[in-house]
Order: structure tokens, then sequence, then C-alpha cells
């Protein structure tokens, strides 16, 4: 028989720890589905995914009574639909609207994947495809969308980081009436992953199979209580610590993501072992870094706590899993983490230190809420700071900010649900709009040579 | 499928009781029962085969918690392999 210690330790994990599977995310190849005709592309696309993912609900909701543990999110990521729309430019929101007709039909939370990857080189269609993003966020409910410009392996397309900016403000604009929320659902990546099961940077790669169950685990709140009861303890105890709650976490991740993909006839693709906070109290990955020891999230000392989490979390996940995958790391969006909205709120935390931070996990600039008349060439200066740090580091880097139209410094948004709520942040007001008109592409770092 | 049964709360007569005669009437097998005081809360584990059960594992659980309540206990109902991935190597 199991040990009582130990059953009773996942029972307080679930119970009072907000220990829960994050995300079932289904990648689908839609490739098959390509036709010279909007509305027919359109059509073959929806009953592809209704036919795929028809079960995933009720598979996930069976799953999560049987092991336990709850499982939040229900999501299916597609090949970027840029590869989709090429032979109808003009009309790519038809695809828009029956993707979230699919998700809508299926039951589903989120899906992901009006992507385009433009790090090397931006083609016509693509350029047409990326100008309709802000109108397809404004149109639909559950589709999430992001764009590449960068990677290790090919440099930064500043034209892109250019367009980039630009998008971003227009889908702000057309979305005003809740906030700039369409911004919410927009990632401007350097070295997305192909297998991310989280929101809204998931899309389906083209390296991967026909159709794949990517899990994303969380547990802040687990992670934190393991260490409440560590007060003095050195720091490499903390990260031994931090490995062994993140192992178990993952292993629970790996069952449920295998047992997933039988039910529902899919490949397993990955394990993301993410540490993803919610706005809930006890869920916040800023309350692991200052039970680590920080005031509050933002102190000096902040970078180096993250470093070791992020670290520790992806020691303890590897083991755990055969497959690990996706950004596997700690997230530190702004809105969605109650420790981070109150290192906001008292001005314990700005953009600068969030960028350190983001040398040393795992996302980006996340969640950020700007000034609205924050100029599309700073957001890309913004895009092109980040970019740099992923493409220098060889790690993912992304930007998700909304620039909220009529509001600045000091006023606060409301998002909603898993969104969460922020202070608007301050930006430099000093700009960089010639160095973002220059364009072009910025050359590959020498690392990068490495055939 | 064999899941694992945790009864936690507050002790009094009759928990063990009430919690195998509901798993008895729906053909549940127990096949390894320990329980404990600690202080004043009662935690019993089972180890329960539900190959036979008459009702799904949903509606096990669902009837399983309702009766909890009324006994002032909380009762899971969860898969042993949970348990197995999280805690052994």
């Amino acid at each position: 028989m199991l040990n009582r210690k130990e059953i009773l330790e996942t029972i307080d994990m679930v119970e009072k720890e907000h220990f829960d599977v994050r995300t079932i995310t289904m990648g689908i190849s839609l490739l098959p589905c390509i036709r010279d005709d909007a509305k027919l592309t359109a059509k073959l696309c929806y009953d592809r995914i209704c036919k795929k993912a028809e079960n995933i609900v009720k598979v996930a909701n069976e799953l999560g009574a049987e092991y336990g543990i709850p499982i939040i999110n229900k999501r299916v990521s597609i090949t970027p639909a840029s590869l989709l729309t090429s032979s109808f430019c003009g009309k790519e929101t038809v695809l828009a609207k029956a993707l979230d007709d699919a998700a809508k039909n299926i039951g589903i939370d989120f899906l992901g994947g009006y992507s385009a990857l433009v790090h090397k080189g931006m083609t016509s269609y693509e350029r047409s495809f990326i100008e309709s993003i802000p109108e397809a966020l404004a149109t639909t409910d559950r589709l999430c969308s992001s764009v590449n410009v960068g990677s290790s392996k090919a440099g930064i397309n500043m034209d892109a980081v250019k367009l980039m900016g630009e998008i971003v403000k227009q889908t702000a604009e057309i979305t005003k009436d809740r906030d700039g929320f369409g911004c919410a659902k927009l990632v401007v990546f350097c070295n997305a992953v192909e297998d991310n099961p989280f929101m809204a940077g998931a899309f389906h790669g083209i390296g991967e199979g026909e159709t794949v169950i990517n899990v994303g685990v969380s547990g802040p709140g687990v992670v934190n209580h393991a260490l409440k009861n560590m007060k003095g303890a050195s720091i490499d105890d903390i990260a031994e610590t931090i490995k062994k709650t993140a192992f178990k976490i993952t292993r629970a991740g790996q069952l449920i993501a295998k047992e997933a993909s039988k039910r529902l006839n899919a490949e397993f693709g990955i394990v993301d072992l993410s540490l993803a906070p919610t706005p809930v109290m006890g869920d916040s990955v800023a309350h692991i870094l200052e039970e680590i020891g920080l005031e509050q999230v933002g102190a000096h000392g902040t970078t180096a706590a993250l470093a070791m989490l992020n670290d520790a979390v992806k020691k303890g996940g590897v083991m755990a899993s055969s497959n690990v995958g996706g950004l596997s790391g700690a997230f530190i969006p702004v809105s969605e983490d109650i420790g981070m909205i109150n290192a906001a709120k008292s001005g314990a935390i700005s953009l600068n230190k969030l960028e350190a931070m983001t040398c040393v996990c795992s996302v980006g600039i996340d969640m950020v809420a700007l000034p609205g008349d924050t100029p599309a060439s700073t957001i890309s200066g913004i895009i092109a700071d980040e970019a740099a740090i992923g493409m220098i580091n060889n790690k993912t880097t992304a930007v998700r900010v909304i620039p909220v139209p009529n509001k600045g410094v000091g006023d606060f948004v409301e998002f909603g649900g898993l969104l969460g709520s922020a202070p608007i942040m301050g930006v430099s007001p000093y700009g960089c709009v010639d160095m973002i008109n220059r364009g072009g592409r910025m050359p590959a770092p020498i690392h990068s040579n490495k055939n | 499928m064999k899941a694992i049964v945790t009864v936690i709360g507050k002790d009094k007569p009759g928990i063990i009781a009430k919690v195998s005669t509901a798993l008895a009437e729906n053909q549940v097998n127990i096949e390894d029962i320990s329980q404990t005081l600690m202080q004043e809360n009662f935690t019993m584990l089972m180890l329960c085969d539900l190959s036979s059960s008459k009702l799904p594992l949903e509606k096990l659980q669902a009837q399983l918690v309702e009766m909890g309540k009324e006994i002032g206990v909380s009762i899971h109902v969860q898969h042993e392999d949970i348990f197995n991935a999280m805690h052994k190597i």
C-alpha cells in the first residue's frame, strides 16, 4: 500500500495549494485543408478541428475526475495560419471566424495558431496575413495569435519588428471598448517553440506530427508551500526542494498527458513544466520569489532568485518526463500574478526590471499594460530588445503588451478571468523611431554558426 | 481499476461503517485499509478494486462526496496511478 504521507501530500497539493494541470492542448496539422478559396479552406479547417478534437473536453474532464487533479484549460493549436491563407490574401479573416466557431463548437477555452513565422524574411502573403491580425482578434473570442520575428539562427527581422509595433497598436485601438483586450491574445516571439501548449503563443509547428497532445502543468502554490517550512535554509537546499517539487508536479502531468493522448487517439508530444501563475491568492510565482527572501518582487536580488527557480524547475521536470518541451520554466506575466500586480502597484517592479528578469526565465515581457499613447515605434523597441535577449541567449522570449487606449500611468485595467488586472506601467519617454525605421535584418550572432 | 479512497475529517462513531457499507453496496472490494487519528482528525486510506463497481467512477465519487458532507468528512476517490507517478521513481 502507498505511503500515507504521500497520499495526503497529493491531496493537500490540490485542495490547499492550487495544484492543477493548467492545460491539455491538442496540436492539429491543418496542412491538408489548404485550398485556393477562402471559404472552402475555412470549412475544411473547421471540419478537421471539430473531428479531431471533438472529445478533448470530455476526456479532460474524465481524467480530471479519475486522478483527482483538476484540468483547467482545454485548448487546440493549429498549423501557423499564414501558411493556410497564402492563396487568398485579403480574406484571411474568413478563416479566423471559422477557427473561432470551431473552438466554440467543441467547447475549448482558446485556439492558438493564428500565427506567422517571419524571423528571416516576410513574403507578401505573410505581410497581408499579419495585417489581418487586429481585425481577426477584434471579431473573434477564443482565437490567439503569435508572430515570430527572430531566431538565434536567422537573426531578427527588423521589418517585422516595425510592423508588429504597429499591429499591437492597431489591435489595442480596434478593441478600445474593452481596454485593448485584443492585445492579450497576441504574442510577438523570438525563438518561438513549435510545441508550446500555453496561450496566447501556442501553434502547431510544421515539424510536428498530425495530431499531438501537449500538456502544461502548473503549481506555483505547491512550490511556495514547500518553501514555507524552510526558513533560514541555504539557497542550495531551496533549489533542491524546488527540484523535488517540480519532479512530482511534472510526473502528474506526464501521466495525464500519456493517458490523454491514448484516449484522444493522438501522439504524446511533450510536457511543458512551467510554473504558470493565476491571479488567485496562493498561485503566484512572485510569492515564491518573496518566500525565498525578497521584501517584494522587483527588489535587487530578484533576477538571481528567478534564475535559480527557473533552473531548479527544469532540472526536476526533465527527469520526470520522457519528453519535456514547450517553454518549461517560470512565467512572470504581470496581470496574471497577484504578487506581480501588487509589486507593480507599489512601484517595486518596473519595465526595466522585468526586462532583466526575462534574461533568466522562460518567457518575456508578458501581460504588461502600457500607456495608450505609447508610440508604435517604442513598442517595436520593446520587441527588439526582447528579441535580442532571446537571440543572443538561445532562448525563447516574447512580448505581450497592451497599450491601453485613453489610459495612462497610474490607471488600472481589468481583463478578467485568468488574464487578471494590472496597473499601467510607464515606458521610457525617449524614442527609438529612427532605429526602428531603418528596417532590414539584424544578423544572427556569431555563436549561431555551429555547423 | 484500483483507486485510493481517502476519508479525512473530525472523528465520530460510524465513519468506517458508513463508508464501507456504501462501497459494499456498489460491489467495490476493499483490498487494504489503514486509519489513524492525528490530533482530532480522523484519516482513513483504502485501496479499493473498482473493476466490478455498479457505478461508474464519477457517480461513485459524487455519491461518496455527498455522504461525506452528511457525516462531516471529506472523501476523495482517485486512481492509484497518480500517487505512484508522483511519489515513486
